[in-house]
């Protein structure tokens, strides 16, 4: 038998959890999140490790809003080297072209726009410009810039992009920071490069925050192996999380949804994740949370990073319920984690959203308080209000009208009622309120494909397989189990005025650690 | 006389506007808004002006992308294409342009010639062939008056240009399409030359400064949607036939085309109604409860209803609440001639056009 931590740091709380290889629960911790963040990791982890365990800790996963900060607080980032493969194409429209300005002023560093690039076919649009890249990455190492990578269409054939990272390597060095966007985002040029760029930026953060995660797990449970969470609820390495820390982007919605899935034995269904302040909403496919389908803006930038869909409302524990004339205003405010000493039912003197479904005897919590005294009628009002509030959230969410299981995970989510939006029934399971640490605990690995495709000549059963081997052989390449992969995402989207009915095709593939159990 | 000078702003206005004359469809104006704004910066704003400030033998000469938007937000123009394939018509004609000319006011073809004006230092003259999106080169107000698209020339960003000079807008569009296919998917052109005189006659006038105003109108609302739609409806002669939520939506590619459904279940007073809009990349015909509401060359965009901004069809998904809006097409899409290029039977369908005011008065 063995054990794994997982770990998940919010803006809030820093939580974690200890599950054997039966993927149990033994034991949990909610800690406040720190300013040096890792003084709270290492409050978590010592409280789940103690009585000391019987067994060996062999893998501590974690989930962390430090990169998500970082951008929308514009602290820590790196400027960057940008390489673009596809000239003369894409010089219309230069680099960091819709930016806001303090961050395009924190990041810019130098652009080359080189020949090379696909079509969407895959074909080569010109060689590849060696000699400008070569040039281009001896800048780069010069002034200590992580390097940028994007060629035109490399969602259909990253060929070039990995070259042009071979080339940067050799001429940089092994350790200089490479990254290339086929592995970041999808089809749409502009996105995908600011993602990428992003991603480079963040790279002095994601490795600070990596190297003391990994030392404060290695002095609580000694040799240890870390992984990272990424924002699809799947795993990656420490050296590929320092690589693609863009991927650790809202990770923690992601590990809700999956620490929901898992608690609850509900593969496909709605999660609703009830914290102090907002409530975010997803959708569980096969077990993984649904992805945004369009663009993602990050702290004001446009990207195609592959996001879990959520919907984030301004509702949660703590919103500040109070009479505005004759109708009742539910927030947007909120006394937030202050909940338990400013709420009327804690003896505080806010009325909050906790209040009201108390008042209405609608929920008790865990631990009971006294009924708080509330006019009935403004309590009904504010929970009307705040109802509807929530059903919209869950209307343009649901994919269907159809029945379909809710989950109610954090620590608000006893104020939910049984039934949303007419035929939803909602279940809160066991140690709801860590589920999101239950959800990095319980990650798998994953590899994933997106390719646009002309289906024409050939038959189209062949060309879906083989994306789906492809993206299994990548999920297997990250450490997934061979025998207990599966295809966990399948989409086919069409495209128009393509000849061969154009599609893009989307794969990805999912398993259990092969060696962490 | 009317000279307005478009800078970024009027851009960012303009690209919303399009959007709603994109009628679901046009592709988005995001990259070519980007493309015009880059220019801008670097060479300065462009003049906008009217039709009658051009002289009856003026030359002016359309700009535009081809293909798939989806190609085009990948691989993205150089910029040097455009100006190479517009020389070329020039060329062709024997003479210099007095002005850019705008074939398509809906979607993405709406902000890249302002992109070239800016680089060759000439005006958009305000108007377009269209009036809002449509799908190909002969559904243009030029082509339904018998003026012709070629000399058209097609270029990519290697440096081909190629000079077509066709008997029909109809081959036209069947040569052009097949040369940016093997361009890789979409490339940009310069076409319909025509004279002053003869723009002033056939175009659809003031189309540009309407999309700004309506982009203006939409921005200035922020989230209040109701007097954004009020603005539009009032400015555009349009009626909200439908406000409800998405609750089917069925797409599909064929012939190259993303075709599909969706259904939108009513709210409040239209709870018990459906109402369900096909799709041809752009929205074709709105029906409820049986009966047509409007169809194509009719206007019919779906507003995002929290923001009133305009949703694409490859945007629209399930549990989304929107507004249907008719807008009345230009007037010569409601004539005989128009019909004959644009009507409900050019796209497949088994109806026979009926203006949505004329369906709405008769319910």
């Amino acid at each position: 038998m063995s054990l794994r931590i997982g770990v998940d740091i919010g803006g809030t709380n820093t939580d974690a959890v200890l599950v054997n290889s039966a993927d149990h629960v033994v034991a949990k911790a909610k800690m406040p999140t720190t300013l040096d963040v890792v003084s709270g990791i290492r409050a978590a982890l010592a409280e789940v490790l103690t009585p000391a365990p019987q067994e060996p800790v062999v893998a501590a996963m974690l989930g962390t809003t430090q990169c998500t900060n970082a951008v929308v607080e514009r602290q820590g980032l790196r400027s960057v080297a940008i390489v673009r493969l596809g000239a003369p194409a894409t010089a219309a429209v230069p680099p960091f072209a819709d930016w806001p300005d303090d961050l395009r002023q924190a990041i810019s560093g130098h652009v080359a726009l080189v020949r090379g690039g696909h079509d969407f076919t895959g074909q080569e649009l010109s060689p590849l410009g060696e000699d400008d890249i070569r040039r281009a990455a001896a800048t780069a190492a010069e002034e200590g810039m992580p390097i940028a990578i994007v060629g035109v269409f490399s969602a259909v054939n990253p060929e070039h992009e990995r070259r042009a990272a071979e080339i940067c390597a050799q001429e940089a060095g092994d350790g200089h920071s490479i990254s290339i966007s086929s592995m970041i985002g999808s089809i749409g040029f502009l996105e995908r490069e600011n993602a990428t760029i992003l991603n480079a930026a963040l790279t002095e953060v994601a490795r600070l925050a990596t190297t003391s995660f990994e030392a404060a797990v290695r002095s609580a449970c000694g040799a240890t192996t870390c992984y990272f969470t990424q924002n699809d609820g799947t795993l990656m390495a420490l050296d590929y999380a320092r690589r693609y820390p863009s991927l650790m982007l809202a990770s923690g919605p992601a590990n809700s949804m999956r620490g929901g899935a898992y608690l609850s034995g509900v593969a496909n269904g709605l999660v609703v994740d009830v914290g102090g302040t907002t409530t975010d909403i997803g959708i569980l496919v096969n077990g993984f949370p649904r992805e945004a389908p369009f663009v993602v803006d990050i702290g004001g930038v446009r990207t195609n990073f592959r996001m879990p869909d959520v919907v984030s409302l301004p509702l949660g524990g703590g919103t500040v319920v109070r009479q505005d004339g004759s109708r009742v205003a539910v927030g947007p405010d909120s006394v937030g984690y202050r909940l338990t000493q400013e709420g009327l039912a804690f003896g505080g003197g806010q009325t909050t959203f906790t209040d009201v479904v108390l008042s209405l005897g609608r929920a008790e919590l865990d631990v009971p308080v006294p009924r708080p005294a509330l006019e009935h009628n403004l309590a009904e009002q504010a929970y009307r209000v705040a109802l509807e509030l929530l059903e919209r959230g869950v209307q343009r969410m649901r994919p269907s009208a159809d029945p379909m299981t809710g989950i109610g995970v954090g620590g608000g989510s006893v104020l939910l009622p049984e039934c949303l939006d007419g035929n939803i029934e909602v279940v809160r399971p066991n140690d709801y309120a860590v589920a999101n640490a239950i959800g990095a605990a319980i990650s798998e690995v994953s590899g994933s494909v997106d390719r646009i495709v002309a289906i024409g000549a050939r038959a189209i059963e062949a060309v879906h397989e083989e994306v789906r081997q492809e993206a299994i052989a990548q999920a297997v390449a990250a450490g997934a189990r061979p025998a207990a992969v599966r295809i966990v995402l399948w989409e086919e989207i069409p495209i128009a005025y393509l000849p061969g009915n154009a599609v893009r095709l989307r794969a990805k593939a999912a398993g259990p650690l092969a060696h962490a159990r | 006389m009317t000279r307005r000078l478009i800078g970024l702003e009027e851009l960012e206005e303009i690209a919303i506007g399009a959007a709603v004359l994109g009628t679901g469809g046009g592709g988005d104006p995001y990259v070519g808004k980007l493309w015009a704004q880059e220019r801008i910066r670097a060479r300065g704003a462009v003049q906008l002006v009217d039709a009658d400030d051009l002289a009856d033998d003026d030359l002016v000469i359309a700009a535009a992308m081809m293909g798939a938007p989806s190609v085009i937000v990948e691989k993205i123009p150089s910029g040097e294409e455009l100006v190479a394939a517009f020389r070329a018509v020039e060329q062709a004609c024997g003479a210099q342009a007095a002005a850019v000319m705008c074939i398509e006011a809906g979607g993405i073809n709406s902000t890249i010639p302002f992109a070239l004006a800016a680089d060759l230092g000439l005006p958009v003259v305000d108007g377009d062939g269209m009036g809002r999106a449509f799908p190909e080169v002969q559904m243009v107000s030029f082509a339904a008056h018998g003026l012709s698209a070629t000399p058209m020339a097609i270029a990519d960003e290697h440096g081909n240009v190629t000079v077509l000079r066709s008997i029909s807008a109809e081959w036209a569009e069947r040569l052009g399409r097949a040369l940016v296919v093997a361009e890789g998917g979409a490339s940009v052109l310069a076409q319909y030359p025509i004279k002053g005189r003869d723009f002033k006659r056939t175009a659809i006038r003031g189309t540009l400064s309407l999309a700004l105003e309506i982009g203006a109108e939409l921005r200035r609302a922020g989230r209040q949607s109701g007097l954004a739609i009020e603005a539009l409806t009032r400015r555009l002669g349009g009626v909200v036939i439908f406000h409800g939520k998405v609750v089917q939506l069925e797409r599909e590619t064929a012939g190259g085309f993303v075709r599909g459904r969706v259904v939108i279940e009513g709210l409040e007073t239209l709870a018990d109604s459906r109402c369900e809009v096909r799709f041809q990349n752009e929205n074709l015909v709105a029906m409820a409860d049986g009966s047509i509401l409007a169809s194509v060359p009719d206007l019919i965009t779906l507003l995002e209803e929290e923001s009133a901004h305009p949703v694409t069809t490859e945007r629209l998904r399930f549990g989304m609440r929107v507004y249907v809006l008719a807008l009345p097409c230009a007037s010569l899409w409601r004539e005989k001639l128009g019909l004959a290029k644009a009507g409900p039977r050019c796209f497949g369908l088994d109806l026979d056009y009926v203006p949505f005011e004329q369906r709405l008065a008769a319910r």
